[in-house]
């Protein structure tokens, strides 16, 4: 094989499993090493560089760094980075110094953000400090978007959220509220230097079955997103007994919690497939049906049923399933039907865009199903100066993603008023920085710890459904908090390996607790990995494969899969051809693009 | 040392052997070796060939003596019987444990130290008695232990570390053991654990004694220019000669084999060793042979490794000295003590 390019900026970060998992690339393990040190300010702002709102991620982030945490592949359950981000949002001090600041003069170029959700604020977070006046335009009388609207209070605390808001308005972003943009072509003519479009996907899907339009059942029928704005907002404040919610992914999480909440005795979730099927992430189904929520399987809405002129309940086919061995349905038959009585249902099946306010001649090519086309880069549409992010760009995703967009358009709108190619992006880099402080003393927590995952705990079942707004999860302990930082691996800390200096003693192949070093003849990459204990190629990491050893010409191989970064290696070998050093992985943001390439 | 315990993690998809143990099972303390030391991957190498023939930890004996070397009983197979007996000791001791149960698999751990200044004596008595055991000798030419003396295996003209050389003639344990009776006669390196696995467990499934010479470089001590047992003097005298393979009876294929090829040896167990890379058609199972091959490579520098000898006819001390076969421990007591009075009728035969 040939010999692996570490100076690729992308081959240590990968082995960093969650930071290559954030969409915005945070930092993880650095950021819980300043947690361990007690730097809750500092760790919220290392965090804040990448995902812009910590203190909300750190309760409701979609947490994709979580399943590929490394420890989760060693044994079972991934250490808990979600929770200690909120550890870090939570008990940070007083950090309003040194956040990012209104710069004394603008530059002049004007920006407008169309839509207050996280995509916009996060673009005018990157913009404002550089000097652009940033305006954001919202249809709603409050910002902050799906996180106001549609994300119950019970999961995120309406001041958590307006903290994180409110530190970008206060770097001189204007925000004009109740201010729908209704024409595209006119916010045109204005005079902008650039134009973001951070709307979301705001269109409910709804469900035409028998009965949907009888009156006295279409006002007992709600389309999810619509029906938790209106809670949020304090327009509805009840809801009937028994509510159907059909659909299971975390829009339905939601509103069958929101039910209970607002007076709802029996709450039943209707899916239409199994469980290894559910949208929903495992946390939020862990949580409804720890509230006593109900979810039936196998069961496919057919009609609505009234008498009288009132919504009786719905008629469901009785499902039946064939699964083959990679885990998808092949066939599937109606086994029956069953009605089921409720006093009001909640669609909850999915979202579309829909961007009515922008016309056809406006120079921004939909495709056929509404969304705009956009570069994957530079999110940019296909009207210049035009950009897309977060749901409005490529349809229904999630808070940090469109955090990652903002970041991206940004950088793009920076280079679009300077007049440069938005494609001349700088590259990722990686510097690495030493860890060793003495004789088997690392700069980082080096030992491996065998704890388990700690539980977050949750405020009792019957306290939690008074008011809308009690905060269910209460927060890691500081019993909890220093337990958790340890499980964290320390995937940054690298192995660096020195062919030249190697004795070729063994002491490291021998050392490791994993068994994922082995020297030998090279060959291809399925001999090599036989030549490893676990030779089966785990999900996605690569096989470090060194330069020819100086004494044998044999070669050093590291499977990156299991690898603890416990650094017994270089504790124990006798050259120091292994070191541990950190790789501190340079992601760019608009701030930086001035740099010398 | 290092800073903190190797950790005992189980890992999903790790390799188990026959009886559901992972190799992790095969280890023991952490050693307090200098780091890079040969002797700790032989350990691993004894480990491994444990693990890989799936014998019980607690089925399995290690003994040693004092040193570096003999210290490394305590870095494997934690769950096993195990002494370290007084400097060059060690022999007597496993004698006596195999006369008490020869059903335990007893592996010898030493250093060219204890094996060929104080322990010497015992040492070639052991080999001459053939008691059942793979006797491991880690050799770098120097008492690691006590910083780095001159031992009997030094090179003559070979310098110590701060210089001084060496003029007295070595003792070449491989030479003596052929000299003297041992039924097992094999030099390996740590830094091939290829050869020294398979090797092990061929030693571990001989009956009779076993000696397996190890190259097995001191860093502290004889790691320099000017030393012959350093790790870069013997990678690059290195010769690995002859290769055995350990084949358990489950896994024998009956196939023939291309002769000069590989040569089958069948063992008492009902395995068997077979062997590669023979050059010239030499035959482990002529001594004359491996005592002539041993005498040309000593020539040309160079360090002739894998299984030089072997002899699987041989009766072991058990059987030579008709020894009980039940362990001493699984006979009634009444049997095993027959009492004063037919012992003064023994007694009365000597007269
Ligand atoms: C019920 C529910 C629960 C969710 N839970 C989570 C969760 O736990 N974690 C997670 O990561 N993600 C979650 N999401 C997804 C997440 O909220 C969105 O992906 C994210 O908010 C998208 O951000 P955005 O900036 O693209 O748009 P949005 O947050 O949708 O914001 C768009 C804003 O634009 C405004 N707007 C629209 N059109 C106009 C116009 N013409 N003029 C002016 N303003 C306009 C809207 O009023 C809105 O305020 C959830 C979504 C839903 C529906
Ligand atoms: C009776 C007795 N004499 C001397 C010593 C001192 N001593 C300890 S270890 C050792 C030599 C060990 O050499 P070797 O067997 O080669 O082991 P190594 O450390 O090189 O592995 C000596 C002489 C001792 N412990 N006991
Ligand atoms: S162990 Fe730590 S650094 Fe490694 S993937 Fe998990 S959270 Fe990230
Ligand atoms: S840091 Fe070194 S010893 Fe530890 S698991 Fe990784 S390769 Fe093995
Ligand atoms: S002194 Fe030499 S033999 Fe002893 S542990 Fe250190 S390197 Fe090994
Ligand atoms: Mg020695």
């Amino acid at each position: 094989m040939k010999p692996t390019n570490t100076r690729n900026p992308d081959y240590y970060h990968k082995v960093v499993d969650c930071q290559w998992a954030c969409p915005a690339h945070t930092p993880v393990p650095q950021y819980i090493r300043l947690i361990a040190q007690g730097r809750y300010g500092d760790a919220y702002l290392l965090n804040r560089e990448s995902n812009v709102f910590p203190g909300v991620l750190g309760r409701v982030c979609d947490r994709p760094c979580e399943p590929a945490c490394r420890r989760g592949r060693l044994e079972d359950e991934p250490v808990a980075i979600c929770r200690l981000k909120r550890v870090a949002a939570d008990h940070r001090e007083d950090i309003t110094d040194k956040l990012p600041k209104k710069p004394a003069k603008t530059n002049g170029k004007k920006i407008a953000l169309i839509g207050a959700g996280p995509a916009s604020f996060t673009v005018a977070n990157d913009l404002a400090p550089l000097g652009y006046e940033c305006t954001i335009f919202e249809k709603l009388s409050e910002p902050g978007g799906l996180m106001r609207s549609n994300i119950p209070a019970f999961r995120l605390p309406e001041k958590v959220l307006s903290e994180e808001l409110d530190c970008i308005l206060d770097m001189g972003v204007e925000l004009k509220l109740n201010s729908p943009i209704e024409s595209m072509s006119a916010l045109l003519e204005q005079d902008w230097d650039a134009v973001f479009v951070g709307t979301g996907a705001p269109r409910g899907k709804d469900l035409n079955l028998e009965g949907r339009w009888e009156d006295g059942v279409k006002d007992k029928i709600h389309i999810g997103i619509d029906w938790l704005e209106s809670v949020a907002f304090e327009h509805t404040k009840a809801i009937g007994k028994k509510v159907l919610i059909i659909g299971v992914g975390n829009t339905a999480m939601d509103c069958c919690r929101t039910s209970l909440r607002l007076g709802a005795k029996n709450v039943k979730v209707m899916a239409r497939k199994p469980r290894q099927f559910f949208k929903a992430s495992v946390w939020e189904l862990e949580d409804a049906e720890e509230e006593n929520i109900e979810i039936m399987i196998n069961h496919s809405p057919k009609a609505f049923v009234h008498k009288d002129g009132k919504l009786t309940g719905m008629v469901f086919e009785l499902m039946q399933y064939e699964i083959d061995d990679t885990g998808r349905i092949t066939d599937q038959k109606v086994t029956g039907e069953t009605t089921i009585p409720c006093d009001d249902v909640i669609l909850a099946i999915g979202q579309d865009n829909a961007f009515p306010w922008i016309e056809d001649d406006a120079g921004i090519e939909l495709d056929k199903w509404q969304v705009p086309v956009v570069d994957e880069t530079t999110f940019e549409s296909t009207r210049k100066g035009v950009f897309f992010g977060g749901d409005s760009a490529f349809g229904p995703k999630n808070i940090i993603w469109a955090v990652e967009h903002g970041h991206q358009a940004a950088i793009s709108i920076h280079k679009h008023c300077q007049g440069k190619m938005l494609t001349g992006r700088l590259p990722n880099e990686v510097d690495m920085a030493p860890t060793k402080m003495g004789m088997f003393e690392w700069r980082y927590s080096n030992s491996y710890d065998d704890a388990e995952r700690r539980q977050m705990n949750h405020v009792e079942l019957t306290k939690r459904f008074a008011e809308l707004d009690v905060e269910v999860e209460l927060g890691f302990t500081p019993e909890q908090i220093a337990t958790e930082v340890e499980r964290c691996l320390n995937c940054d800390i690298q192995t660096v390996f020195e062919p030249s200096l190697c004795e070729e003693c063994d002491a490291c192949i021998d050392i490791c607790p994993v068994e994922c070093l082995s020297m030998t003849e090279d060959a291809d990459e399925a001999e090599l990995r036989a030549s490893l204990s676990v030779s089966e190629k785990i999900e996605g990491q690569d096989l470090y494969v060194s330069d020819a050893l100086p004494l044998t010409k044999r070669v050093m191989i590291k499977d990156e899969n299991v690898c603890l970064h416990c650094g017994l290696c270089a504790e124990r070998c006798p050259t120091a051809a292994w070191d541990m050093q950190e790789a501190l992985i340079q992601i760019h943001h608009a701030d930086d693009q001035d740099k010398e390439m | 040392m290092t800073s903190f315990t190797k950790p005992l993690i189980r890992r999903r998809n790790e390799p188990t052997n026959e009886l559901g143990l992972v190799r992790a099972d095969y280890d023991g303390a952490m050693s307090t070796l200098c780091a890079g030391c040969g002797h700790d991957a032989v350990t691993a190498s004894m480990a491994r060939a444990f693990f890989e023939l799936s014998i019980e930890p607690h089925r399995a004996v290690k003994v040693s003596g004092i040193g570096c070397s003999s210290k490394t009983t305590a870095y494997f197979l934690r769950e096993s019987h195990g002494i370290n007996t007084v400097h060059g000791r060690m022999p007597s001791v496993a004698t006596g444990a195999i006369a008490a149960n020869h059903e335990l698999t007893y592996i010898g751990v030493s250093g060219d130290g204890d094996s060929l200044s104080i322990g010497l004596g015992q040492f070639v008595h052991a080999m001459r008695r053939n008691v059942n055991m793979l006797y491991m000798l880690e050799n770098n030419g120097v008492y690691g232990l006590t910083k780095g003396q001159f031992s009997a295996a030094a090179d003559m003209g070979s310098t110590a570390k701060k210089g001084a050389v060496n003029e007295l003639p070595p003792i070449d344990p491989v030479s003596l053991a052929l000299a003297v009776g041992a039924t097992f006669v094999a030099r390996a390196f740590s830094g091939d654990r290829e050869q020294l696995v398979p090797l092990i467990k061929a030693g571990l499934k001989h009956k009779g004694f076993g000696l397996i010479d190890v190259i097995s470089p001191c860093v502290s001590f004889n790691d320099h220019k000017g030393s012959t047992k350093s790790y870069e003097h013997t990678y690059k005298y290195y010769n690995p000669a002859v290769h055995a393979d350990y084949v358990p009876p489950s896994k024998q294929i009956k196939a023939a084999y291309d002769a000069g090829d590989i040569m089958p040896i069948e063992l008492h167990d009902g395995g068997q060793i077979t062997l590669r890379k023979l050059e010239n058609g030499y035959d482990p199972r002529d001594r004359a042979a491996a005592v002539n091959k041993l005498f040309e490579s000593g020539q040309s520098n160079e360090i002739i490794t894998g299984l030089l000898y072997i002899d699987e006819d041989h009766k072991d001390m058990h059987e030579m000295a008709r020894m009980e076969d039940r362990p001493l421990n699984e006979i009634p007591y009444a049997e095993l003590n027959p009492g004063a009075a037919k012992l003064k009728e023994l007694q009365k035969g000597f007269r």
